[in-house]
């Protein structure tokens, strides 16, 4: 790709100005699904071209750009995004959250509470929170213009009814203000409750469905729920082998054909700034063994 | 101790450097030139440049080449180029029926003005491997005429005239024309829409979906009123020079399904169109496209709405093959978050479902079994 061929950031500026109105309606309406004109992205689609749409459009020369993928700066679609950027717009990118402007993810919120002034862009499959309880757009969208969100707890009763719990583990449904039922995007539901009273501007591109949508700063999400049945986050019972973390979220890792495993913080940033600050690496190895 | 494994930005670059060496092959082989794709191969190039909405051979023949002969990887390539190109405007409608004809048959009538102009086409050929093709030899120049100068009119405007096919909607040129690429589709969508949908949509997908119409679901009773191909001009309208100017010539097929319609209370009986169009010679995508068209005219017609090829919504949001293999081929990328939380869920589901068994050996043997390690894990 010859780079002086594109604009800063690849998208032209009419895109750009298309994709902020977008934006700025999608935070005016907390929650509510804007759609905009998607582009063709010089990525797939299903590998964040909404997240990419998103940040190349809010993207400024001085911001310090931060790409995560399931929690972690070095899998390969944030390394190829991160370069992306790098590459097209020059931004000087990091991968400590503290010193983002700008961080992208996917399927994840940092363990570090996000601060004023950030912006954390989540790359979104199905915006939908009810597409697979009703496939139809076009129902979808007067659902929830009349706020007719019955469906979605009749959903959310039956799984208690059958399993004795809500069998949703991640893209766990919110309302947004108290207005919208929105989707979290594939982040696990530890992660929901993050999302609340949250400092940061928190914006979600899908690319392929064509939609933005926003939580702005300091905004009510609420997890659904039941009275008896209260929203539960879910974390591995264990801790970190390599900072020994008990709050973080956990990836467990395969180590032998026996059985064998070990759990790893998901958010490597965080990890690492563990490792390296007051708190010393467990003395013993957090492996566990089949007998 | 094992640490989990990165991807690394070393790993992926050369990973790309390895793909760019499978693209050349051996290197013993001379490499292919973008002109020997686009003479040699040129319904490919046709595919790319209609699926991929842009109609340029050579950046169709070298998205060809990049991609290793994929497609669909090409189409994805040749899209991602045309996003960025600034728009200038909608151009002049073309007139197909000014077409310079390489080939025009109509299915509906043995003979009519203009004559059936058979041209290059696989029909009526033998499929028997040529094994002279092998080597590689001369072809036989082909017998040639001079062109009919009479004039070639669409067979759907010869029934217009007895009032037996209904009317072409009025043009409307002052109204602009919808573009998906530039606004987000909504639905109900008009029928420019779900012609530049389909125009764009891929032929595989198409082709199945006309096919279902044909085997019941969603039956139109087609006939190939005609199929068209050879170039037409492209004009522009200048706003400073008050007049439209050519901006070159394009070949496209043209296909222009009649189908039979026994009216309603309020329509009479006549017959129906639907409408396929694609760059260079894409006969197949062409007839597909029309019956496809055709199925999404139900709800105008007052048909019932049934098949999946009449659904609008189930159609124009599965078309698209860049959409489709972009979403479909993410299930590579890592989803170990998710995954993790599933596993967390489906370990408890299993303890209570253990604990719940009334005979103990039974829970003693499972908790002895797969469900150690979930235990551990707990």
């Amino acid at each position: 790709m010859s780079v002086t061929a594109y604009n800063f950031a690849y998208l032209d500026e009419q895109t750009k100005r298309m994709i902020r109105r977008a934006i700025l309606k999608a935070i005016a309406i907390p929650g509510y699904q804007v759609p905009f004109a998607s582009r063709e992205m010089p990525m797939p689609y299903g590998w964040g071209t909404g997240g990419v749409q998103v940040t190349a459009s809010i993207l400024g020369p001085d911001d310090v750009l931060k790409v995560i993928d399931q929690g972690s700066d070095d899998t390969t679609n944030a390394v190829s995004i991160r370069k992306f950027f790098a590459k097209t717009a020059g931004v000087r990118t990091t991968t400590q959250t503290a010193e983002a402007t700008v961080i992208q993810t996917r399927h994840r919120i940092p363990e570090k509470p996000l601060h004023e002034g950030q912006v954390l862009v989540f790359q979104v499959p199905i915006p939908e929170p009810l597409r697979f309880l009703e496939p139809r757009e076009t129902e979808t969208r007067r659902m929830h213009a009349l706020a007719e969100y019955g469906l979605m707890h009749v959903k959310l009763y039956e799984d208690i009814a059958r399993h004795g719990h809500i069998a949703t583990t991640y893209a766990y449904p919110v309302k947004v203000d108290g207005r919208y039922v929105t989707d979290p995007s594939p982040t696990p539901k530890f992660d929901n409750p993050k999302m609340n009273d949250c400092a940061a501007l928190q914006l979600f591109g899908a690319g392929r469905e064509k939609r933005i949508y926003a939580i702005p700063p300091y905004t009510q999400v609420v997890s659904l729920d039941f009275e008896d049945h209260p929203f539960a986050p879910y974390r591995h019972d264990a801790t970190c082998a390599l900072c020994g973390s008990r709050e973080s979220f956990l990836d467990e890792v395969i180590t032998d054909d026996r059985g064998g495993r070990m759990f790893l913080c998901s958010d490597t940033d965080y990890c690492e700034a563990r490792r390296q600050g007051a708190s010393a690496p467990p003395a013993h190895s957090q492996e566990l063994k089949r007998e | 101790m094992y640490v989990a494994v990165k991807g690394g930005e070393r790993a992926i670059e050369n990973a790309h450097a390895l793909l760019g060496h499978a693209r050349r092959g051996d290197p013993e082989v001379p490499e292919i030139l973008l002109a020997q794709i686009s003479e040699q191969l040129a319904l490919a190039v046709d595919r790319v440049m209609s699926e991929g909405s842009l109609y340029d051979r050579e950046l169709a023949a070298l998205a060809i080449k990049q991609a290793r002969g994929d497609l669909i990887e090409a189409i994805f390539l040749l899209r991602a180029f045309r996003t960025t190109a600034p728009r200038f405007g909608a151009s002049e409608p073309i007139d197909t029926a000014a077409m310079d004809i390489v080939r025009r048959i109509s299915a509906t009538f043995k003979d009519l003005p203009g004559g059936q102009v058979l041209g290059p086409t696989f029909d009526y050929t033998h499929r028997l491997l040529d094994h002279d093709l092998m080597a590689g030899r001369e072809v036989a120049a082909p017998s040639r005429a001079p062109a009919d100068a009479a004039v070639m009119p669409r067979v759907t405007d010869l029934l217009a005239v007895d009032d037996l096919i209904e009317r072409s909607v009025a043009a409307t040129p002052d109204v602009p024309v919808g573009d998906l690429t530039r606004e987000p589709l909504a639905l109900p969508a008009e029928r420019d829409l779900r012609l530049q949908n389909l125009a764009r949509a891929d032929e595989g997908f198409l082709l199945a979906l006309g096919y279902s119409t044909q085997r019941g679901y969603g039956r139109t009773h087609p006939f190939a009123g005609e199929i068209r191909f050879g170039d037409v001009e492209v004009e522009f309208f200048a706003e400073e020079l008050g007049f439209a100017v050519p901006l070159g010539r394009i070949e496209v097929t043209e296909c222009q399904m009649v189908n039979q319609f026994t009216g309603t209370a309020n329509e009479p009986p006549r017959f129906t169109r639907g409408y396929g169009l694609t760059f260079g010679q894409g006969e197949r995508k062409a007839i597909a496209m029309a019956l496809v068209d055709r199925a999404l005219r139900a709800r105008e017609l007052g048909e019932d709405v049934k098949a999946p090829a009449q659904d609008e919504e189930f159609v124009l949001m599965h078309s698209d093959n860049v959409q489709a293999t972009g979403f479909v081929e993410h299930l590579k990328l890592p989803h170990y978050v998710d995954f993790q939380a599933e596993l967390g869920l489906v370990r408890r589901l299993r303890e209570e479902f253990v604990a719940r068994l009334p005979n103990p050996s039974a829970r003693a043997g499972e908790g002895e079994g797969r469900g150690a390690g979930a235990e551990a894990a707990e």
